[in-house]
C-alpha cells in the first residue's frame, strides 16, 4: 500500500475527504446556475452576510448547532439579497457598489457581534471564529452527515427542477410568459446558494467559499455548450478539487485544506482556460492559425490564377 | 491620548479610502476594489518575507505591484471571454488562498497574525510608535496612512480634470488625447497603496467598506464630483469617530463598528437624501399625483 494512502485508513481523514468532495460537488452544481445568471459574486456577498446571521443565532440560542446557524445565515442571506436588489432598483447606485456595500456592512456588523460575543466571556463561544473561518480538519462525522444530506437534497432539487432552472438561467422573461413562478424559483435558487454557503463556510471559510461557487462552474463552461454537461462537470471539478485539497493537506504538509482546495480548483481552471477544445487559448490560437493559413493559401492560389490568366491573354 | 490616536487613524483611513473610493463607485468598479483588498495579502506576505520587516517601503511596493497584477489578470481573463464578475471572483480568491497558505507556512517563524491581517487591530495602533532618535513621533500607522492620503490627494489634485473625464466619459477622454489606460492603472495603484496602508488598522475585508460605503452615501447626496469627495471624507470621519465610541460601548471590534456606522449613515441617506432619497422621492410623487387629482379637467 502506498505511503500516502495510509492516511485514509484513519476514519477522521475519510470524513474530511468525503465532506470536502461533497461540498465541492454541490457548490459546483449551484455555481453553474449562478454563473449563467451573471450572479457569480452573489455567493461572495452571501458568504459574508452569513456572519452576522450565525452570530445572532448563537447569541439567541447559546449553542453551536449547525441547524440554527443555517436558519440564522439563511435569514441574513435573504435580507442581504433583498438589500442588494432594493438598492439597485430604487437608487442610482449600480449593482457592483450595492454588492460591495451590503457585503462589507454585513461583515462589519458580523465582526462587531463576533467580538462582542468573544468579550462577553461565554465559555461556549470558543472555536466560533474557527468554525466561521474554515477549518476542514475539525469536521466530524455529524458535520459530514449534514453535508451529505444537504448535497443530496440540492442535487435532487436541481434534477427535479432542471427544466425550470434552465429556463430561468437563459430567458427569465420567456419563463414568466409561460407562467412559471419566476419570483419563487429565483428565491429558491438563492436559498439553495445560502444552504451551500452555510454548509461550506465551516470547511473553507467565508472568503474562499466564493471560489468554490465560481471557479468549478467557470472551468466547466470552457468544455461544453450544453447546460446538463456543464452542471455535471462543475460538480465533478468541485469534488476533484476537494479531493486534491484534502490529499495535499493530509500528506503531512500541515497546510490548511480550504485554501488548498481553492488552489486545486484554480489549477483546474487554468488547465481549462489553456487547453479546453474550442474555447481554450491554445485551441483558439490553432483556429486562428489555420484560418490565416487557409486565407493566405486562397490568396496565393487566386493570385496564381490571375497571373496565369494574364499570361494567357498576352 | 490613545483614544485620540485611534480616532485620527480611523479618520485618515476613511479619508484616504473615501477619496479613491469615489472613483471606484463612479466607474462601476467597486468589486475590483474588493478584489484588490483581498489579493494584496500575498503581496504583503511576500514583501514581508523579502524585506523581513513590517514597516517598509517594500510592503507598499509589493502590494501595489500585486494590486496591478490582480487588475491585469482580471482583464486578461475577462478578454478571453469570461463574464467580468466571474473573472474577478476567480482571480481574487486564488490570490487570497495563496496568501493564506503563505501565512500558514511561515507563520511559525514570524509575527504576522492571520486574524490581524483579516480584521486589523486598530486598538494597538497607539503603542506602535515611530521613534526618531529619542523623539516620539506618534504612531507609525498614522504616518503610513497619512503618506498614502497625501499621495492620493496630490495625484488626484494634479490630474483632477483627467481623472474626472476618464471616469465619466472615457471615449471622449480618449478622443481629446488623455491616456485613459494610464489613468486607469494609476487609480488602481492608488487603490492598492491605500488598501495596504489601511490594512493594519481595519483589515482586508473592512477596507472595502471604507472604500465603497462613504462614497456611495455621498453619491446619494450630491451630483458634483468635488462635493462627493468632500462629503465622503466627512462621512468617513464621522463614522470612524462614532464607530469608535460605539465599539467602546459594546466592547467589540472598532473597525467593525466603524463600517457598521458607515452602513447606518448609508441607510439614512438612502431613505432621507433630499435629492435621491427613497422616502422623499415617494412623497414628491404623491404630491404631484395629489396636485394632478385636485386640478379640474379643462
Amino acid at each position: 500500500m502506498p505511503d500516502w494512502f495510509i492516511i485514509f485508513l484513519d476514519p477522521n481523514a475519510r470524513w474530511i475527504l468525503l465532506g470536502c468532495m461533497l461540498l465541492g460537488f454541490s457548490s459546483g452544481i449551484i455555481g453553474s446556475f449562478s454563473y449563467l445568471r451573471k450572479q457569480s459574486l452573489m455567493g461572495d456577498a452571501l458568504a459574508h452576510a452569513a456572519l452576522p446571521g450565525v452570530c445572532i443565532a448563537f447569541m439567541l440560542s447559546g449553542s453551536k448547532s449547525i441547524g440554527l446557524f443555517l436558519i440564522g445565515a439563511a435569514a441574513a442571506g435573504f435580507i442581504a439579497t433583498f438589500g442588494i436588489g432594493y438598492i439597485t432598483r430604487h437608487t442610482r447606485i449600480k449593482q457592483d457598489s450595492a454588492l460591495a456595500i451590503v457585503l462589507s456592512v454585513f461583515f462589519g456588523l458580523g465582526t462587531v457581534l463576533l467580538t462582542h460575543i468573544q468579550h462577553s466571556g461565554n465559555s461556549n463561544q470558543s472555536g466560533l471564529d474557527k468554525f466561521l473561518f474554515g477549518q476542514a480538519a475539525s469536521l466530524v462525522g455529524d458535520d459530514v452527515m449534514v453535508m451529505s444530506v444537504t448535497s443530496l437534497l440540492l442535487a435532487g432539487i436541481c434534477t427535479l427542477l432542471y427544466k425550470e432552472f434552465k429556463l430561468l438561467s437563459f430567458d427569465p422573461g420567456f419563463a414568466r410568459g409561460l407562467g412559471y413562478p419566476v419570483a419563487f424559483l429565483d428565491q429558491l435558487m438563492m436559498f439553495l446558494m445560502v444552504v451551500v454557503v452555510v454548509v461550506g463556510i465551516q470547511a473553507v471559510g467565508i472568503v474562499l467559499m466564493a471560489a468554490l461557487l465560481i471557479t468549478p462552474a467557470v472551468s466547466a463552461r470552457y468544455w461544453t455548450e450544453k447546460l446538463g454537461v456543464m452542471v455535471v462537470l462543475a460538480g465533478l471539478f468541485g469534488a476533484l478539487s476537494g479531493m486534491a485539497g484534502t490529499f495535499i493537506s493530509a500528506n503531512g504538509s500541515n497546510l490548511p485544506t480550504g485554501p488548498l482546495t481553492v488552489l486545486a480548483s484554480t489549477a483546474v481552471f487554468l488547465v481549462s482556460l489553456g487547453f479546453a477544445p474550442g474555447r481554450g487559448l491554445v485551441s483558439k490560437l490553432l483556429i486562428h492559425r489555420t484560418a490565416r493559413r487557409r486565407y493566405t493559401q486562397q490568396l496565393a492560389s487566386t493570385a496564381g490564377y490571375e497571373l496565369e490568366r494574364k499570361e494567357k491573354a498576352l | 491620548m490613545s483614544d485620540l490616536w485611534i480616532i485620527v487613524t480611523g479618520a485618515l483611513v476613511a479619508s484616504a479610502c473615501g477619496i479613491v473610493g469615489c472613483f471606484l463607485v463612479l466607474r462601476k468598479m467597486a468589486m475590483i476594489g474588493d478584489a484588490i483588498s483581498h489579493s494584496v495579502l500575498p503581496g504583503i506576505v511576500i514583501a514581508f518575507l523579502v524585506s523581513g520587516s513590517r514597516d517598509s517601503l517594500f510592503m507598499l511596493l509589493g502590494a501595489a505591484g500585486i494590486g496591478l497584477v490582480t487588475v491585469l489578470l482580471i482583464q486578461l481573463i475577462h478578454q478571453s471571454g469570461l463574464q467580468s464578475d466571474a473573472s474577478i471572483g476567480v482571480v481574487f480568491t486564488a490570490l487570497f488562498a495563496i496568501g493564506i497558505i503563505l501565512v500558514s507556512v511561515y507563520t511559525r517563524d514570524i509575527d504576522l497574525d492571520l486574524d490581524c491581517v483579516l480584521y486589523g487591530e486598530i486598538a494597538y495602533i497607539p503603542w506602535n510608535t515611530l521613534q526618531l532618535g529619542s523623539l516620539d513621533m506618534g504612531p507609525k500607522a498614522v504616518w503610513g496612512i497619512g503618506l498614502a492620503l497625501l499621495l492620493s490627494v496630490a495625484l488626484i489634485g494634479i490630474f483632477y480634470k483627467q481623472f474626472k473625464l476618464t471616469s465619466f466619459d472615457p471615449t471622449f477622454a480618449a478622443a481629446v488625447g488623455i491616456p485613459v489606460a494610464l489613468f486607469h492603472y494609476l487609480l488602481m495603484s492608488l487603490v492598492s497603496v491605500t488598501t495596504v496602508a489601511s490594512f493594519e488598522s481595519v483589515g482586508a475585508i473592512l477596507v472595502v467598506g471604507m472604500l465603497v460605503v462613504p462614497p456611495a452615501t455621498a453619491y446619494l447626496l450630491t451630483d458634483r464630483l468635488g462635493r462627493m469627495m468632500i462629503y465622503s471624507v466627512v462621512i468617513g470621519c464621522i463614522s470612524s469617530a462614532a464607530g469608535y465610541y460605539a465599539a467602546q460601548f459594546l466592547d467589540a471590534s472598532i473597525a467593525g463598528s466603524m463600517v457598521s456606522t458607515a452602513g447606518f449613515l448609508f441607510v439614512i441617506a438612502l431613505l432621507f437624501s433630499p435629492r435621491h432619497g427613497v422616502l422623499l422621492r415617494k412623497w414628491k410623487q404623491r404630491r404631484i399625483l395629489a396636485d394632478a387629482a385636485a386640478e379640474p379637467f379643462v
